[in-house]
Parts: C-alpha cells; sequence; structure tokens
C-alpha cells in the first residue's frame, strides 16, 4: 500500500466522529472515544513505543482495544494475543516475533515475560498524553489463527488488509452499537470492532468471565443493534433466556459452517434483524458476505471474479481466495506458504455445488473415512441441525476394526427434550431416520448420543477433538 | 435389556451374548433396509445379508452394549468367518 493513502487507526476513528455518546463498554466501566484525543492509557509513553514491536497481552478486551488505536502508525507491530493462548505459544510467538515490549493491564499478575522485553501497561486510567508521535508508520498487525485443529500460527496482516478498500458493505453507521461474542484479539471479533471504529459507531465487549445470559442482558441494556458470532456461539445464546434482551438490527454469523437451521431459528428470534453470514478467516481475511438468509453461497459469485476485488476459485473441491483482504504471509521460516503462485489463499473449506449454490461441507483435514468413503463432519451435523428439537450436535469419527472408521454423534436437544433415557428414545429415532433419509449409509451414524452441552474453544468454534 | 446386569453366572452370559449380538444384528440389518437370510451357525457372515458397514456399526454397538470389542483387544484375532465364529469371538472375548 502507498504511504501516502495511509490513515492510521486513530485518524480514521476521529474522522469518523468523537460524539460524547461513541462509547467503548465492558462490565466494568465505559470509556468515551473522544478521550483518546489528547490522552493515553498506556504508562509507556508513545515515543518510547516508536518503531517497536509490541505484544499486546492484555486480559480486557478494552485496553486492548485502546492500545490498538493508540499504537497502530507508531509501532512496528502489534502483535493480539488471546488471552487463552497457552505460555509455551506465547514464548514462541515472542521469540520468532522479535518482540520489543509486552503490554499487559493486570496490576497483580507481572507479564509473563518473556526474554529480554520490557514490560509495559496498557489499560491506565486515562492521561493526557505529552509527546505526541506522528502515526506514520505501516505498522503490521500479527494474529493467531484459532488452531481448531493444530497449533495456532500467526499470520501477517496491515491495517489496510484488516479493514479492505471499501471499508465495509454497512458504511457509516454512526448511531450503531456493536457487539460480538468474539474476543476482539481473533478475526471475527477485530472485524467487528474496526466496524465499530470505523463507522462512527460504539462498542460493546463481552467478557469471559460473564457468561452468554450475563453478556446478552448487559448487550441488550446497552441498546446493540450489530451483533456478531459464530455459528456456535449464536446456539449457546438461543439457549439463553436472555436472548430476547437484545434486538438487533443485524446479525453476523462467521467462521464456521452456517447452516440453514441456524439461520433460520435466528430469523425466527429476529424477525426484523438482518441475517447475514460471512465467509472470513484469519488468513484469508473477509472474502464475502451472504445476505438471502440462505446457507452456502451463489454459484455466480465465482463467475463475477475480478468483479470487486475478491476473486474467487474452487481448486480440488476447496475455496481459494484472491483479494488484498488475505493476509500476507504466515510469521516465521518453514511455515506453510500462504497464498499460492497467483495469489490464492486456500481456505481447506471443501464445498459442494447444490441447486446453482455451493455450499460448505467441512474442512479438508476433518475428512472420517469410513471404508474408504469419505465424510465431513459438517454435512452430517447439518442433517442432525435442521430436527426443530436439536440445539446443536458434533459429529466426529471413531475408529472401527471393521472399515477403519464410523460416524457417531453427540446432540444437544432443546431444554425441553432433555430428561430421562426413555423420553430421548423417539429423538433418537426422528435424527435417525432424517439421517437415513438425507444420506447415504456411510454418513448416517453409527451410534447417537443425547449429551447436555458440547464443548465450544475459545475461538467460538466447537471443539473438534481427534477420535 | 434382560439378564445382562445379572449375567454373573457363567451359563447365562454366553447365552446373553448370543442373544445380545443375534438381537443386535437383527436391528441393524432392519435400519439399514438389509434383507436377513434366516440365521444359523454355519452361514458366513457376509451370506447374512449385511454388508462390512452393518457388520462395523454391529461391532462399535457391542463394544456399548456387551464392553467387548475383541477386535481391538490386543491379541491377535482371526477373522470370524460364519455367524458361529462371530458369536464364538464374543463369548470367548467376554469370559
Amino acid at each position: 500500500m502507498p504511504a501516502a493513502n495511509r490513515r492510521s487507526l486513530w485518524e480514521l476513528i476521529a474522522a469518523a466522529g468523537l460524539p460524547a455518546s461513541r462509547v467503548l463498554s465492558d462490565p466494568h466501566r465505559r470509556f468515551a472515544l473522544r478521550d483518546l484525543r489528547n490522552g493515553s492509557t498506556l504508562d509507556i509513553a508513545a515515543g518510547g513505543l516508536r518503531g517497536r514491536v509490541v505484544l499486546l497481552h492484555a486480559r480486557q478486551q478494552m485496553a486492548a482495544a485502546l492500545a490498538m488505536a493508540e499504537l497502530d502508525g507508531v509501532a512496528a507491530r502489534l502483535i493480539l494475543a488471546p488471552p487463552d493462548l497457552p505460555r509455551s505459544q506465547l514464548a514462541d510467538a515472542v521469540a520468532k516475533a522479535g518482540v520489543e515490549v509486552v503490554l499487559s493491564d493486570d496490576a497483580e499478575a507481572p507479564p509473563p515475560v518473556l526474554g529480554d522485553a520490557r514490560a509495559g501497561r496498557c489499560g491506565q486510567p486515562i492521561h493526557n498524553a505529552q509527546d505526541s508521535q506522528p502515526r506514520d508508520r505501516d505498522t503490521e498487525w500479527l494474529l493467531f489463527t484459532s488452531g481448531t485443529t493444530g497449533r495456532p500460527k500467526l499470520v501477517v496482516h496491515d491495517l489496510q488488509s484488516l479493514i479492505g478498500p471499501s471499508q465495509s458493505t454497512l458504511g457509516a453507521t454512526p448511531a450503531a452499537v456493536w457487539s460480538t461474542f468474539y474476543d476482539i484479539r481473533r478475526y471475527g471479533g477485530l472485524q467487528i470492532m474496526l466496524r465499530a471504529f470505523l463507522g462512527g459507531g460504539s462498542m460493546v465487549f463481552s467478557d469471559p468471565a460473564e457468561g452468554p445470559a450475563a453478556f446478552l442482558a448487559r448487550a441488550g441494556g446497552q441498546s446493540v443493534t450489530h451483533i456478531s458470532g459464530t455459528p456456535s456461539h449464536w446456539r449457546r445464546a438461543l439457549m439463553t433466556p436472555t436472548i430476547c434482551d437484545i434486538a438487533p438490527d443485524y446479525v453476523r454469523l462467521s467462521g464456521e459452517l452456517a447452516d440453514q437451521a441456524i439461520l433460520n431459528q435466528l430469523g425466527h428470534v429476529f424477525p426484523k434483524a438482518r441475517i447475514t453470514h460471512a465467509f472470513a478467516s484469519t488468513e484469508a481475511g473477509v472474502a464475502f458476505d451472504v445476505q438471502d438468509g440462505l446457507a452456502g453461497f451463489p454459484a455466480s459469485l465465482l463467475d463475477e471474479a475480478g468483479a470487486g476485488d475478491v476473486a474467487l476459485r474452487v481448486r480440488d473441491g476447496s475455496l481459494r481466495i484472491r483479494s488484498s483482504r488475505t493476509a500476507s504471509r504466515y510469521l516465521g521460516a518453514g511455515q506453510p506458504v500462504l497464498r499460492d503462485e497467483n495469489g490464492y489463499v486456500d481456505t481447506g473449506d471443501m464445498l459442494t455445488l447444490r441447486d446453482d449454490r455451493y455450499h460448505f461441507v467441512g474442512r479438508k483435514g476433518g475428512i472420517i473415512n469410513v471404508g474408504g468413503n469419505k465424510v465431513y463432519p459438517e454435512e452430517v451435523e447439518e442433517v442432525i441441525n435442521r430436527h426443530p428439537d436439536v440445539r446443536m450436535s458434533l459429529v466426529r469419527g471413531r475408529s472401527n476394526p471393521i472399515t477403519g472408521a464410523l460416524v457417531v454423534a453427540d446432540v444437544v436437544a432443546r431444554s425441553s427434550q432433555q430428561g430421562t433415557d426413555a423420553s430421548a428414545d423417539p429423538l433418537r429415532r426422528e435424527i435417525l431416520q432424517a439421517c437415513r433419509l438425507a444420506l447415504p449409509p456411510h454418513k448416517v451414524p453409527a451410534v447417537l448420543r443425547l449429551v447436555s452441552s458440547l464443548d465450544v474453544a475459545p475461538s467460538g468454534k466447537l471443539s473438534r477433538l481427534r477420535a | 435389556m434382560m439378564q445382562i446386569g445379572t449375567a454373573s453366572a457363567k451359563a447365562p452370559l454366553v447365552s446373553t451374548t448370543r442373544f445380545v449380538i443375534l438381537n443386535s444384528l437383527e436391528r441393524i440389518a432392519l435400519q439399514q433396509s438389509k434383507r436377513l437370510q434366516p440365521l444359523h451357525d454355519d452361514l458366513p457372515l457376509l451370506d447374512t445379508g449385511l454388508d462390512s458397514l452393518c457388520i462395523a456399526i454391529l461391532v462399535a454397538v457391542l463394544d456399548d452394549e456387551l464392553g467387548i470389542d475383541p477386535f481391538s483387544s490386543g491379541d491377535e484375532v482371526a477373522f470370524p468367518v460364519t455367524v458361529g465364529d462371530f458369536i464364538a469371538l464374543y463369548e470367548h472375548a467376554g469370559r
């Protein structure tokens, strides 16, 4: 990106307007963005952070968000550490990225350190910033991949690739109050925060300590208008009575396959909301939004290559994306190549074409091999989730001496359906019957258990442990 | 299911195992829409009307119901050819 076009995150925030009503909030406090105009929440002056490689290791999302606003254009690199990142991987990343300063907000616990890196604090009470620095550097933004199926990798973005040329399909939304189930250190959450920052809106942060019911009640209290999460986040929210506390105009799903069942259920609970599912990943960026309320995406999107700045292609069944929003590379030596020779990023998401629409069937690495026949867990979950009494499901492989593996399913029923084994039996039969009608025999779960809950990883995605 | 919980005596365990296997086999055939041949001990497994997926499911179901998986016990297992071999394998492993 030519430096002349570059505007820092703070400049973009300010350009969208700084009325007193523009606030960031979490369970503990509210912060008016305008207070950052001549102030700082860091205990190291900007001059000391100029050109530095800075790791943001904050417990509170708000502390991290404010540091991002302060340091884009100043620091050489910003590394966003999700709070749940294991210590060993943190140390690994620190070495790989050449971290010089670690900013944390936890006064009780010293920053986890970390070589020769200097420790500093973010999330401090706002104080006057004396030495205002030019915000003219092309700061690199480093994010961790969600690591659903392996060790998280660091990917390299910059503000341009995170924002995209058209900023967003939503444009300016100054009255919007944004929120997300995601942590903003993850790509999906960061996107929402950036939309709030660039569109002139406010932002309500989630908090891992409060749980979905309290979060939704608080979001309702702040009159959230735009809210996002993974399908797993939303399935959990639908099991929460306080879901009725929010009345959003815009509901967004990303990060996992959005099946028709979850789209319909959200449409039912929020009849006035625009329900959008987006294809986005940390590596590939936001590729497209689907707004017609249907699962999958129209095949015509593939033909529109060159229109706009996103080109899509399907190779060996998996979706590849080329756009200005993809990350540039994985950090470190010995990492896989992120973009192919034509600039496409392989998402590893497998597609199937049905009625002029591409549907996601699962992850490339997630295949269950039943006697030589391939099964994607997600395609079976999609059928199970269509049953009106099913909240969510997890399909996995179970090793078998005859066929190598079999498909087995764990299913969470709506609360009214949980109970004795006897009352659960008809439900199990109905689900299996639906699977037999919709799927070939090897894809029908050989064993189906009703469980009370399923594990959702900190990334907001269903935990898919290897069988 | 009858007798499983009380099958501590020696003789009933054998007959219970046989009962559970035949019962499961018929249920799986029904679920998978397979036509089951009249079962007897000398009938080859693959002539029962069950395909290998059905047998794989049978092994998984028996693992859950009997707590026995003779194929994964670590011992070298000769693959059973007939229905009788199959039942014997489970009766043997269950002792």
